[in-house]
């Protein structure tokens, strides 16, 4: 949680509020001193200092997959460019490898 | 041109372990033939497939790290193509990726060390420093990252 922006709404677009795919943030006491508040999504990877996103990984990659097994976009997860660039490339390779479904119905 | 790649292939879960061992030298005796070399073997055993392959819900996984040539590779491809017991395969450059990441870990430290001299501080995070008690968990994940990016 170090140097994290708790709020500040403006930046990084809008989006469905506590998406709770990002981090284990406390988003509550936000959203009581300002009802309609939307936490600022931050780049889990960016956050947690994971440079290698790795194909082998596919707990890691889980949580950007949901239940259609769809890549999470951006605007959702949060995720930073770059690193969005990265988990996409990890997830197609893990999919080739049937570590994560293409879909599930 | 040498360069590292990783080699993840899929062997079908009617092999036997000899099979399994015998892809492994066969791997091995072209590596030797074409001049490479084998830098780590891992076996990720049995898991489950996420989706079915053929009539096949499962499979063993393993994986090698090569160093060598795109003409080993190639054949290594070519070879596994036509083995049937093998029903996955993947080959991946690693050389550069792995130096980006190590690049912007150094790069990342250093800066760190550079800010926390400037605030007077010990180089190095000493022990029992920080926000460690707030977020335990959070320092579980990074250990995780850590160990399967080795």
């Amino acid at each position: 949680m170090n140097g994290r922006k708790t709020f500040g709404g403006g930046g990084g677009g809008g989006g469905r509020g506590r998406t709770g795919t990002t981090t284990n943030q406390q988003g509550k006491d936000g959203a009581q001193r300002r009802p309609m508040f939307r936490r600022r999504k931050v780049c889990k990877f960016c956050s947690d200092k994971i440079d290698d996103i790795n194909y082998k990984d596919a707990k890691l990659l889980m949580p950007f997959v949901p239940e259609r097994a769809k890549i999470l976009p951006r605007r959702i997860s949060g995720t930073c460019a770059m690193h969005q660039r990265k988990l996409r490339t990890a997830i197609m390779r893990a999919r080739q490898l049937a570590l994560i479904p293409y879909t599930s119905e | 041109m040498t360069r590292k790649y990783e080699l993840v292939y899929v062997v079908s879960p009617d092999a036997t372990d000899e099979q399994v061992a015998d892809l492994h030298t066969q791997v091995e005796a072209i590596i030797q033939r074409l001049g490479g070399q084998l830098e780590k073997t891992e076996s990720w055993g049995r898991r489950k497939l996420a989706y079915e392959i053929g009539r096949y819900k499962e499979g063993i996984y393993v994986l090698e790290v090569i160093l060598g040539t795109g003409e080993l590779m190639k054949e290594i491809d070519r070879r596994f193509k036509v083995t049937e017991l093998i029903i996955r395969h993947l080959v991946v450059r690693v050389d550069e990726e792995q130096a980006v990441v190590e690049r912007t870990r150094t790069r990342r430290a250093g800066t760190t060390r550079r800010r926390r001299v400037a605030r007077g501080l010990p180089p190095d995070r000493q022990p029992g420093e920080g926000q460690r008690e707030a977020d335990d968990d959070r320092d579980d994940r990074f250990d995780m990252g850590a160990e399967e990016t080795r």
